[in-house]
């Protein structure tokens, strides 16, 4: 058991920055090849519904792994619109999104059989280190780390990076841009649906049908505000996450602020450091335009 | 058949190439429809539902009889004038995904009405009907003016800013719903609106109110606007290339608040038609549950309607027969009303494939050549 109230307050703001952190860092790598995914946040529900579903079936890690699958399937479906179809970046986001607002309540009725939110059993969930603490926020971190350094300090990342700052410069010396952008797209939305399946069956334990509630948009905010660099997503997800924490305490205190109105924080907070970082960031130059050919 | 139908159309608009584009578009914009309630029904298939009769239930009780009919218009009303938000801001080179958030400040505008009729007794009257919309008008506005001013002053993107402030917007109304606004005699609603001051019903005994008139009026008058108007013309030459417009002498960010601020007030008053014309509540309920998605709705709306005013009338027929099937198909085919949602993310994917059209008209144009030239080697091979 948790001996500290400041360790119960480390463990909150570690979980909070979890999906938020993996979710901005996939999409950092998709918008490096030059792709853009707002379907982030229908993803996250989607993930998050598989992995309950094939956790009650076979267990935790089963869990995980349908949660990055369903993800990157869904990514696999925007890589085929954008990448190689050459289509609009963000309708098929605002679709995905749509799709995922009647999926998963449609389905917390039809397969649950309850409306609104469904309880992940305790053998369904993702075993705690020392009982509180959950495994996946240093995986998370990890996976950042890693992100950052495959982006920045191997050739496979310098290649990944030209084709979404100057996708004719990199066709021209053969790399394969179509294919590093699926690539990109696909692991990027697989981390949002692994980002969905830690918020189901690890942190909330539970599956509700709001269970995004924007934290798909607020990492596209984060990749803005972290310079498209996973290190500064790191930092920007902390960020997040001890606010995030912070309204749950507000909450447990008693402070006088209605509940409803601690809840407005996380979104005021978002905008408030979006819009303070801009001007001095850096976008991919080629980010969110399809690629054609002259 | 449709795509027989459309063929036939295009032999004779070939030489005008904006009417062949518009045949285009309008036909995928129906095999979209298509593929979307298709897919709807595999899944409703899989999840142990019959399609056929979910679907009978789903337009029969919204297509086929005049109470059915009339709660269609009166859903298209809200996600005709949410689509307009978008719609708009997709004509000046703008996501604006935030109409959800405006509709809320829209019903909270006009449940600020309802509290004001409560101490001013003369507002129970036409006079507050007018208040009541000005106010939905104009919050529903202001909040677009944030994200406005986030994109032209500090270049923040309108997709993070709107949909950042739709929540803020959506738990900013529920607590004023709940703690400041409720209604004394039952607190899961807001105090409704003075029945002198509802928006009459055009039809008496149906849900059909005048806020349809004001969704109709609104998208003839952006259309006239953004064609026979010069700020329109400006706001699309900014959203077809901001340099150009630049070089033109426009200015893009101008364009830019004018989309936001036009897409707000008809949030707003999506919201506030919401609240002062359909019964039987006159309020927003608790967990604005008489108002979600409206505002999303919109967006498949336009999507729908190529984002063109004239286009997106039957575009919002059609999502609010779904919105006002799904009722029935709910109480009599036992399928949970979220489907509907299902169908226009389908839908909405579908519309992101580019050119489908194109393609099965190049198809078409190459089977055609073949066949001419396999006809004309018969003759030949015949002549000689």
């Amino acid at each position: 058991m948790p001996e500290s109230a400041a360790l119960i307050f480390a463990v909150g703001v570690l979980n909070a920055m979890t999906p938020i952190l993996l979710t901005a860092v996939g999409e950092i790598i998709a918008e490096r090849a030059g792709v853009v995914n707002i379907g982030l946040e229908g993803i996250i529900m989607i993930g998050a519904m598989a992995a309950t579903m094939a956790a009650e079936g076979f267990g935790p890690l089963a869990g995980l792994l349908a949660g990055i699958g369903v993800g990157a399937l869904l990514g696999l479906l925007h890589a085929v619109l954008t990448a190689y179809l050459k289509g609009d970046h963000v309708i098929p986001g605002i679709g995905v999104n749509t799709l995922a607002l009647g999926l998963v309540p449609f389905m917390l009725i039809v397969y649950w059989g309850s409306a609104g939110q469904h309880t992940v059993p305790r053998y369904a969930q993702v075993p705690k280190i020392a009982g509180y603490i959950s495994p996946m926020p240093f995986i998370a971190i990890l996976i950042a780390v890693a992100a950052w350094y495959i982006l920045f300090k191997t050739p496979t990342g310098l290649k990944l990076r030209s084709v979404g700052e100057n996708p004719v410069a990199a066709d021209t010396v053969g790399i394969l841009v179509e294919r590093t952008q699926a690539v990109a797209v696909v692991v990027g939305a697989a981390l949002a649906g692994l980002a969905g399946a830690f918020m189901s069956i690890d942190w909330l334990g539970v599956l509700t049908k709001e269970i995004a509630a924007g934290r798909g948009f607020i990492a596209l905010a984060l990749v803005v505000f972290s310079n498209w660099n996973p290190l500064w997503a790191l930092g920007g997800a902390l960020l997040f996450g001890t606010f995030d924490s912070l309204s749950q305490w507000l909450k447990v205190l008693h402070t006088g602020i209605p509940d409803t109105l601690i809840n407005t924080l996380p979104y005021v907070v978002t905008l408030i450091a979006v819009a303070g970082v801009l001007g001095r960031v850096q976008p991919p130059r080629h980010a969110g335009i399809p690629y054609r050919r002259e | 058949m449709t795509v027989t139908a459309g063929n036939s159309l295009l032999e004779r608009l070939r030489r005008d190439p904006r009417m062949h584009e518009a045949v285009l578009r309008f036909g995928e914009s129906i095999i979209a429809l298509v593929i979307g309630l298709t897919i709807g029904a595999v899944i409703l298939w899989v999840s142990g539902y019959s399609p056929g009769e979910a679907y009978y239930y789903l337009f029969q009780s919204s297509l086929l009889d005049t109470y059915g009919l009339t709660s269609t218009l009166s859903f298209a009303t809200p996600v005709l004038l949410t689509g307009l938000t978008f719609a708009i801001g997709a004509r000046a080179g703008l996501f604006n995904i935030g109409a959800e958030g405006q509709l809320y400040m829209g019903a909270l505008g006009a449940t600020l009405l309802a509290w004001l009729a409560m101490h001013v007794p003369l507002l129970d009257s036409p006079l507050g009907t007018l208040v009541g919309l000005l106010l939905g008008a104009a919050l529903g506005a202001g909040l677009a003016l944030i994200a406005a001013m986030l994109r032209v002053y500090r270049g923040v993107h309108e997709v993070v800013s709107t949909i950042m402030l739709n929540w803020i917007a959506y738990w900013l109304v529920y607590y004023l719903q709940s703690q400041k606004l409720y209604w004394p005699k039952d607190p899961t609603k807001s105090i409704p609106v003075p029945p002198g001051a509802r928006l009459p019903l055009l039809l008496p005994g149906t849900e059909l109110s005048a806020s349809f008139l004001i969704a109709i009026g609104f998208t003839v008058f952006t259309y006239y606007l953004l064609w026979h108007m010069v700020h329109g013309y400006e706001l699309r030459a900014s959203g077809l290339s901001p340099r150009a417009a630049r070089y033109a002498g426009i200015d893009p960010n101008r364009s830019i608040m004018l989309a936001f601020v036009l897409g707000g007030v008809a949030a707003g008053l999506a919201g506030a038609g919401e609240v002062m014309g359909r019964p039987p509540h006159y309020a927003i309920t608790s967990g604005l549950s008489n108002l979600v998605n409206m505002g999303f709705d919109g967006i498949t709306v336009a999507l729908i309607g190529a984002n063109h005013p004239l286009g997106m009338i039957p575009a919002a027929i059609f999502i609010g027969a779904l919105n006002a099937g799904s009722r029935a198909m709910q109480a009599f085919a036992g399928v949970p009303l979220e489907m509907v949602r299902i169908v226009e993310g389908v839908i909405i994917i579908a519309l992101a494939v580019p050119g489908i059209l194109h393609m099965i008209e190049e198809y078409l144009r190459r089977k055609r050549e073949l066949r001419e030239i396999a006809a004309k080697e018969a003759e030949a091979s015949q002549a000689g």
